[in-house]
């Protein structure tokens, strides 16, 4: 096996005994990106000489026999993290060439630790959008049918992963963004508790949804980078002084006796039935091991997309208004005096999505429809988040499909927009509430393409996660198939 | 409720976009598709329910009173696209 | 017709504290410009805001001092609108929920004292300067001040002049300077004022259509926009014409108010609780500190001067105007229990220096111990009052003890009877023709005669002692 196709534990077992080095890896993950990147575009850019001074530093501790769980460890950042003196770009042309001084706090976190960035990870723009179709800098391919789309919004990073142009990333997960293209390109992704991981630094979408999660190759590599990236930050009003455990400590664990949660009103709505047939395989292989399959209700399910895409928008439109061409980013030429200069930028800056929610989003908070919109939505919001304290006090950990459908093709979906939001209807449930989730490959489609099972957990349960998740990657570890070269 | 094309071009105002013909008709008939379907939120009973606008419930994030150095000016300004001496500079207002 | 003005007042106050309110730049004044900025009040991609705590403090003093109700539970909402200054494209500012609401504040009227209720205080960032080119179309952007913090304090339109809108004004000021958390300095900007104007028929309840007055920069701008404003809106409506609601700037030079230029949209807001910022939970204990930390205020300072010193109503205007003047009366008067003659003294020579120098009291080389000493040595006789004032001057200059100064320069009073006789005597022998002049009826030659002694004494006689001896020895 190819170094960049194993996974951060099993290099981390390599690095120790001294079997490869630092350096090894990173030349390997370059090899691969030479050979496929140029079929895929899971990047916006690399990070090659700085990646290279990273390894180095690396290999030096290592060497003093001085390591972390992730030293050495090519990892892809998604384009919406700020990486000090290095292009974030959001996927946006309004943001081409910003050069943020400040690194996020997981970056300076993984930086602390060891890790190795190979590269910014293309994206939707500003995170809007479920299928990376709307990146200012072009598509990125589902590295299982290049014809299809990987997911969104962190389409690049669980691209990369899959066809192991890094061996783990960092995505963000507003609406799905980071379980729905893991699902669709058969890796694992977490979305933490909301104030799990620090969001400063991370390009605001959704303030009060927006979260960093780990997209890796398994579950393990997934409880090993929560442990880096999770903690309370000073810098962040809404981060949550939770201790952090060592969430390796529930892999490999029982779940006999689990009440598994499956929501009746999840198995509604026009999923495909490969999927179907996939998710409720892995519900029987569950079952079997001993868990206990519990149906419960989540009554306000089908009012998710709706609130969801009020309260998303509203707040990305304030969040978005900083984009004026003032201070930093694109600024239009052609504006002849300052009202100009601002609808010339912007107009020009931001893609069609972008400005549709903006637009959707300024006008939900707009004087008379404030109360209709915003403020309703803020309150069935509320009534989402007691359907699942109610659930979650009947159950261990609630499993979903985590996609209505496995990935759509190319373009399907670009000009409806409803058709589109409502992909993310399994996932949007858990941003509104603000619990974790992970999404787990489950198997594939007659077609050969990834389906991805969701678990479901109450606040700061991650550990929760990683031991449903892991139980049933070990039940399914007979299906070890790769992504075509 | 329906958005209508005036609206449309009015809250584009607001945001400071500018909408060519063709896509305030395609942004119009899209919204109307989306307004139309979050409707569907009326059919909540959501009487004495308080709004939500946080997962969590923390209260009282708050820093000290202390001074910490600045950002470099010259980093301050170093993503500026009109920078001029220690300013960014911008077309005038027009008042 | 009858038409009464109902002002209503705005105003914006800077907080003294050292950093900003969401960020730890430094607020203090003077910077180059985009010196004290960093990614946070700077707007850049990604960046949260984690409020100052000292700034809910402060925001606090204000409120319990202004007899307000707290809202235990109270929200940051972002008030979205683009200006360059602005960098997020939003102000983090109060909306739904304030820290504070339902106070007030007394003035004294001409028919005595009033309340002026206070709608609500709160917290928010203030924004960056704009600079226009005189030349050019362009105009030049500092974010130094983004994110300084700011408290709002609305009044209810319970204002009927410009005279009580003034009071009002200092009132609050006031009030801002002695809890030490605002400096109050219109024309510098840390003390901001604007305020909404209406006429109605006195009695009627409804409100009249108001015009929003902006850009005074003085108590003297207030006024007088004020003043004309009113009489402005007066010769519209008892000339049958309607007023227009609309946003008018003050112009000093030219005396009037002048509507803004371009059609003046009305902002649409859109308020929305800041999805970045926790809610401020103010808790009883909170209170309690606060309120005992809570120095005297003015007015009560006032009202016991008056009581407990005997100071009339204008000196202990004077002197508590200031806390640190009001402080230094306080420890002089006890140091000597000549409470009207320090208030003398402090409101004549002490402050003519300190105005000439331009020097603060908290600067004054005079101490009030020094102060207390020469009050003392003029009530037993050493020195006169004359005298005393040169003594003070030497204190100020010098900053040495009086009784130092008098020593080393031998001032002291000659209230030795036999010694002043003696020089009286000489004097009358020396000037037969003003003698007879004086016995004769010419009254005003009694000065000449007094002043030849103080001549001849270096001044330092006793004057009261000179006049009776004169008038003795002078009677023939």
């Amino acid at each position: 096996m190819e170094l960049y196709e194993l996974t951060i534990h099993e290099l981390q077992e390599k690095l120790k005994r001294r079997e490869v080095c630092a350096r090894e890896i990173l030349d390997s993950v370059f090899y691969r990106i030479g050979a496929v990147e140029e079929k895929i575009h899971a990047y916006i850019s690399l990070m090659r000489e700085t990646a290279y001074m990273q390894a180095e530093e690396a290999d030096r501790h290592l060497s003093a026999g001085e390591g972390t769980e992730i030293m050495g460890i090519p990892i892809a950042l998604k384009d919406i993290l700020c990486t000090k003196g290095f292009p974030t770009t959001c996927g946006s042309r309004i943001l081409e060439n910003f050069i943020p001084p400040y690194d996020a706090t997981v970056v300076e976190k993984l930086k602390a630790a060891g890790a190795v960035f190979v590269g910014k990870a293309n994206m939707d723009e500003f995170a809007m959008g479920s299928s990376t179709e709307t990146s200012y800098f072009g598509i990125t391919r589902n590295p299982w049918n290049l014809e299809r789309i990987p997911g969104g919004s962190s389409g690049g990073s669980a691209a990369a992963v899959a066809a192991h142009e890094c061996i783990a990333a960092l995505g963000s997960d507003t609406g799905g963004s980071i379980r729905q293209p893991a699902a669709l390109c058969g890796v694992v992704g977490l979305k933490p508790t909301y104030g799990r991981v620090s969001r400063f630094g991370l390009i605001a979408f959704a303030s009060s949804l927006d979260q960093i999660g780990p997209i890796t190759k398994d579950v393990e590599d997934c409880a090993i980078l929560m442990k880096y990236i999770a903690g309370y930050d000073p810098k962040e009003s809404t981060s949550v002084p939770e201790p952090v455990p060592d969430y390796r400590q529930f892999l490999r664990r029982d779940i006999k006796g689990w009440k598994i949660g499956v929501p009746r009103e999840y198995f509604i709505e026009g999923i495909d039935p490969e999927v179907e047939r996939v998710v409720k395989g892995a519900i029987s292989l569950l079952e079997r091991e001993g868990a206990e399959v519990v149906e419960i209700s989540l009554p306000h399910t089908p009012y998710c997309v709706a609130t969801y895409y009020i309260i998303a928008p509203a707040e990305a439109s304030s969040n978005l208004a900083r984009y004026d061409g003032v201070k930093y980013g694109f600024r239009s030429p052609d504006g002849k005096d300052l009202l100009e200069m601002y609808k010339k930028t912007r107009s020009q800056g931001f893609g069609d999505e972008v400005k549709r929610r903006i637009i959707i989003g300024t006008y939900v908070l707009s004087a008379g429809y404030y109360e209709a919109y915003y403020k309703k939505a803020s309150q069935v919001r509320a009534l989402i988040r007691r359907d699942f304290d109610e659930a979650f006090s009947r159950v261990d950990v609630i499993l979903t499909p985590t996609t209505p459908t496995a990935a759509f093709r190319l373009g399907e979906k670009r000009d409806d927009p409803i058709q589109m939001y409502l992909s993310d209807i399994f996932t949007i449930s858990a941003n509104l509430a603000g619990i974790p989730g992970i999404s787990v490959p489950g198997g594939f489609t007659a077609d050969g393409l990834p389906v991805g099972i969701q678990f479901l957990a109450n606040h700061f349960q991650e550990g929760k996660l990683i031991q449903a998740a892991s139980a049933l990657e070990q039940l399914l570890i007979s299906d070890k198939r790769r992504p075509s070269e | 409720m329906k958005i209508t094309e005036k609206e449309v071009i009015y809250v584009a105002h607001l945001a400071r976009l500018e909408l060519t013909e063709e896509e305030v008709g395609k942004f119009t008939t899209q919204l109307n598709d989306i307004l139309l379907y979050m409707e569907k939120l009326n059919q909540v009973n959501t009487e004495n329910v308080e709004p939500m606008s946080h997962a969590i419930t923390l209260s009282n994030a708050f820093r000290d009173d202390c001074v910490e150095e600045s950002l470099h000016h010259t980093l301050s300004l170093s993503n500026a696209p009109d920078a001029h001496g220690d300013f960014f500079r911008v077309p005038r207002v027009i008042d | 017709m009858d038409l009464e003005p109902v002002i209503g007042l705005e105003v914006h106050a800077q907080l003294l504290t050292d950093s900003k309110i969401f960020c730890s730049c430094s607020t203090h004044f003077g910077a180059n410009p985009n010196h004290h900025t960093c990614p946070v009040c700077l707007g850049m991609p990604g960046i949260l805001p984690v409020l100052n705590r000292k700034v809910v403090e402060y925001a606090l003093k204000m409120a319990v001092a202004t007899n307000c109700s707290i809202n235990r539970k109270n929200y940051f909402a972002r008030k979205n609108y683009f200006y360059p200054d602005l960098p997020k494209g939003y102000q983090i500012s109060q909306y739904a929920l304030p820290l504070a609401e339902h106070g007030y504040l007394e003035i004294e009227t001409e028919e005595g004292k009033k309340k002026i209720g206070i709608t609500r205080i709160h917290m928010e960032e203030d924004a960056g300067k704009l600079v226009h080119d005189e030349s050019q179309p362009v105009s030049y952007v500092d974010f130094n001040r983004t994110g300084v913090p700011l408290i709002e304090i609305v009044s209810e339109p319970d204002i009927r002049s410009a005279e009580e809108a003034v009071q009002y004004l200092k009132a609050l000021r006031d009030i801002l300077v002695y809890l030490e958390i605002c400096d109050g300095n219109m024309e510098e900007g840390s003390f901001r004022c604007d305020a909404n104007v209406s006429l109605r028929p006195r009695g009627q309840k409804e409100f009249g259509t108001r015009t929003e007055l902006k850009n005074m920069n003085s108590f003297r701008h207030v006024q007088r926009a004020l003043e004309y404003e009113i009489k402005r809106q007066m010769f519209i409506i008892e000339s049958g014409s309607e007023v227009v609601q609309e946003t008018r700037l003050w112009d000093e030079s030219q005396g009037v108010t002048y509507a803004m230029r371009g059609k003046e949209e009305a902002h649409d807001y859109r308020y929305f609780p800041d999805p970045d910022l926790v809610a401020v939970f103010v808790d009883d204990a909170w209170i309690e500190q606060i309120k005992s930390s809570l120095p005297e205020l003015p007015a009560a300072k006032k009202a016991r001067f008056m009581s407990e010193y005997g100071l009339s109503p204008y000196d202990a205007g004077v002197i508590t105007a200031e806390k640190a003047l009001a402080d230094y009366f306080e420890t002089c008067a006890n140091l000597c229990g000549q409470p009207k003659t320090v208030a003398n003294w402090i409101m004549g020579d002490l402050l003519k220096l300190l105005n000439e120098d331009r020097r603060p009291i908290t600067e004054c080389p005079v101490k009030p111990a020094y102060l207390a000493e020469i009050i003392q040595l003029i009530g037993d006789g050493t020195i006169s009052g004359k005298i005393a004032k040169e003594i003070l001057s030497e204190v100020y200059k010098t900053g040495t003890a009086p009784r130092t100064i008098i020593e080393k320069k031998g001032l002291v009073q000659i209230s030795d009877m036999e010694a002043i006789a003696r020089v009286v005597e000489e004097v009358i022998s020396n000037h037969p023709e003003q003698v007879a002049q004086y016995r004769s009826g010419k009254e005003k030659v009694f000065g000449f005669f007094v002043g030849q002694v103080m001549k001849e004494t270096q001044g330092k006689a006793n004057p009261k002692l000179v006049n009776d001896l004169l008038r003795e020895k002078l009677k023939a």
